[in-house]
């Protein structure tokens, strides 16, 4: 263990660094591109930023938000209305603030786009039949509209669109993934989309304005603690009303079809409105270098509780049988909950980021260990326990010469299995900002970015080959030595 | 040395199961003395109650004469060596290891637990070079003696052999008996023998006690016993030693 004090000493000194502002993204494009933006604004500033990008969802970013782990991120005043303050009446910009500022927070004036759900036809078609708002689809009854399921249930969905509007028409459900495709190539007229997909500029399409105001407003803004610093406020609120809906869509295909990094659509929207911009983004070798590090950090500090925890719980319980029984069975328990939701689970409990990432490995480790401490103590021969104990040795003894020796074998290829467990799980430590190789590819999947997931994926693969060997031959080495003598 | 081994009124249970009540019997001091009965009549038991290991479940246990101890358990048990079947030695440990462990535990000088281990080891015939050697690379025989010498090295009081002489060929097997009767001599400890084997019995020891459904049947010199067995059951027995061997 001696071996990886130093390791550990590093990944502690990284993780105490500085005091920077630290800016979220949720996982999924747009969010991202936000984060971008928010973030190099404040450098161009000279604020200290730190990325914490990809967070598993809305209640991850907001939790982690409201307990400091973060300082903003963009949020959508829909969604703070209805998924988190549980009022959809009340998704005005004053009644929210009114709202987030019993929590500390507030929501800073918005980019300018409503990413809400909109219903999509074609250009082309749009200008033939002279389509433009949701109302006029009442003289044409005869256009093909398929939606997406979800949005054939939900009460603010078609339902709720029809009673608005008098629809009174049948629709096809279509895959969302497809319907793109549909339109294109011309089975269908209409679908619902986001109208800030990026897709409607790939596929030249245009959004029918909601005339009758019928889809909530999801107005994307800067929502912040309220004891950031005034100057920071300050400049965040130089973006506002400064993104429409079609400059969002851009920004939005530029990333998903033109291969343009975060940080350049970033850079490129900011210049266009006069700000200096920082296109360079994260090197891939630093980047690579500091996900690893990161990851060597959650598994390490992990390990070496769960290590120290396992076998001495193995050690404790192994005499007593049902005893040994339970507690193994209560650490199979723990294995079976879903990495994602045992993750999820340690939110509550200790926020987002590093903590709860390295709370949930070490009770993921904690199975293998104790499980093969104590079945290895308990399956000593018993010839061999008789003797140890008729020749006249302490408990602590018997222990110390005969039980831990020769159950050492076992116990090191537990650890062993738990440290390839850990590095395996510690890629989806990045849906709780813990960063790491999960970081990649947790972006990757947003970006549907084969080359981003393998940049996560590939070292995570080496390094568990490599631990895995490593441990391996630590195993060897500290083998009793009577196997080795003979031959085994 | 006065070994003292007095057993009133035992018995001894595991659940329902009584493996013998009502056991009394003193063993005279000096010497050995074989405990000789079939398979199951509780001789393990019975050995198992004398260090303690076991307690009984009724009755009384004197060892040195006084009661088993409850504290100090440990070092009671350190006067009495204790071999078993197949050597039951540490896998992990090597010849030296194994037989000087209880020694470095008591903070024996180097000095003392190296000339007592070479005088073991010239006692039971063993080499020294094997000292380095591991359990696993010995033969049976060779891990009886080391066994032996294990249960010797501290010069305890007494000598429990729970039928270390059963797991090996016949022809080792004599040489081992020369060796221990050697070792023994020279040793002078009292020791407690049990066996299945009446030819093992009557060779090595000069009292028996024959322990059989009911407890003991008879208990005597060994020549006593051998000219005038009390029962159909200790005759039985006795005529066991006729098998070629």
């Amino acid at each position: 263990m001696k071996r990886l004090a130093p390791a550990v000493c590093v990944c502690v000194a990284l993780a105490a660094a500085g005091e920077p502002l630290v800016v979220a993204s949720k996982d999924f494009n747009e969010s991202y591109i936000l984060g971008e933006i928010m973030a190099q604004l404040l450098e161009s500033d000279g604020f200290e930023v730190e990325r914490r990008f990809g967070l598993g969802g809305t209640l991850i970013c907001y939790e982690a938000l409201r307990t400091g782990e973060i300082d903003l991120y963009a949020e959508y005043t829909g969604t703070l209305a209805t998924a988190i303050l549980r009022r959809p009446d009340r998704s005005g910009v004053d009644a929210l603030n009114e709202a987030l500022a019993q929590e500390g927070l507030t929501l800073l004036p918005g980019f300018g786009f409503n990413n809400t759900y909109a219903l999509a036809v074609p250009r082309t078609l749009a200008l033939a039949r002279g389509l433009e708002t949701i109302s006029g689809l009442v003289d044409h009854a005869d256009l093909r509209i398929a939606v997406s399921h979800e949005f054939l249930e939900r009460e603010d969905g078609w339902p709720g669109l029809s009673s608005a509007y008098g629809f009174d028409r049948f629709v096809d459900g279509i895959e969302h993934g497809l319907a793109y495709q549909a339109l294109e190539e011309g089975t269908i007229d209409l679908t619902d989309a986001y109208s800030t997909d990026g897709e409607l500029v790939r596929y030249d399409l245009v959004v029918l304005r909601d005339d009758r105001g019928f889809f909530p407003r999801y107005l994307a803004a800067p929502l912040v603690r309220a004891d950031l610093p005034e100057r920071a406020k300050e400049r965040l609120r130089t973006v506002a009303a400064t993104l429409d809906d079609a400059a969002m869509q851009a920004l939005n295909a530029s990333v998903l079809f033109d291969d343009a990094s975060f940080a350049e659509a970033a850079a490129g929207y900011l210049e266009g409105i006069g700000i200096a911009g920082d296109r360079s983004g994260s090197e891939l070798w630093p980047q690579l270098w500091r996900n690893t590090l990161r990851h060597l950090e959650l598994t390490v500090m992990a390990l070496v509780p769960a290590t120290v925890v396992g076998i001495g719980l193995g050690l404790l319980v192994f005499r007593v049988a049902w005893l040994a029984r339970s507690v193994v069975y209560a650490t199979g328990l723990l294995q079976t909950i879903p990495s994602i939701a045992l993750l999820a689970f340690m939110i509550p409990l200790f926020g987002i980021g590093v903590t709860p990432a390295i709370v949930a490995l070490f009770l993921y480790s904690l199975l293998p260990i104790v499980r093969n401490t104590v079945t290895a103590l308990s399956t000593i021969d018993p010839v061999l326990q008789r003797v140890s104990l008729a020749m006249g040795l302490t408990r602590a003894q018997r222990l110390r010469h005969v039980f831990v020796p020769l159950a050492t074998p076992s116990m090191l290829a537990g650890i062993r299995t738990a440290a390839v467990i850990s590095i395996g799980t510690a890629t989806l430590a990045a849906f709780i900002g813990a960063g790491g190789l999960g970081d990649p590819i947790v972006t990757g999947l947003a970006l549907n970015d084969h080359g981003l997931i393998l940049q996560g994926a590939l070292p995570a693969a080496l390094l568990a080959i490599f631990t895995e060997f490593a441990l391996e031959g630590l195993e060897r080495l500290l083998s009793p030595r009577h196997l080795r003598a003979a031959g085994v | 040395m006065n070994a003292g081994v007095r057993f009133t009124g035992v018995g001894k249970r595991f659940g329902e199961h009584w493996v013998f009540r009502d056991l009394s019997l003193s063993l005279p001091p000096g010497g050995t003395t074989a405990i000789v009965g079939e398979s199951g009549c509780g001789k393990t038991t019975f050995l198992q109650l004398v260090n303690g290991v076991l307690r009984p479940s009724e009755g009384r246990v004197e060892v040195f004469g006084a009661d088993v101890p409850r504290e100090g358990i440990e070092s009671f048990r350190r006067r009495i060596g204790y071999a078993v079947q197949g050597a039951g030695l540490f896998p992990h440990m090597t010849v030296r290891e194994n037989v000087t462990l209880l020694a470095r535990l008591e903070r024996w000088s180097r000095e003392a637990v190296d000339a007592r281990l070479e005088e073991l080891l010239d006692e039971m015939g063993l080499d020294a070079g094997l000292s380095g050697h591991y359990p696993v690379q010995l033969s049976g025989g060779q891990q009886q003696r080391v066994g032996l010498c294990r249960a010797l090295m501290l010069r305890p009081d007494m000598l429990l052999l729970d039928e270390p002489f059963s797991a090996v060929d016949p022809i080792t097997r004599e040489s081992l008996y020369d060796q221990f009767l050697h070792a023994r001599e020279h040793e002078g400890v009292d020791t407690l023998l049990v066996t299945h084997d009446m030819a093992e019995a009557v060779r090595l020891s000069a009292h028996l006690v024959i322990l059989g459904p009911g407890g003991v049947h008879q208990s005597g010199a060994t020549e006593d016993v051998l000219a005038h067995p009390t029962d159909d059951y200790v005759a039985r027995l006795l005529a066991t030693r006729a098998r070629p061997s």
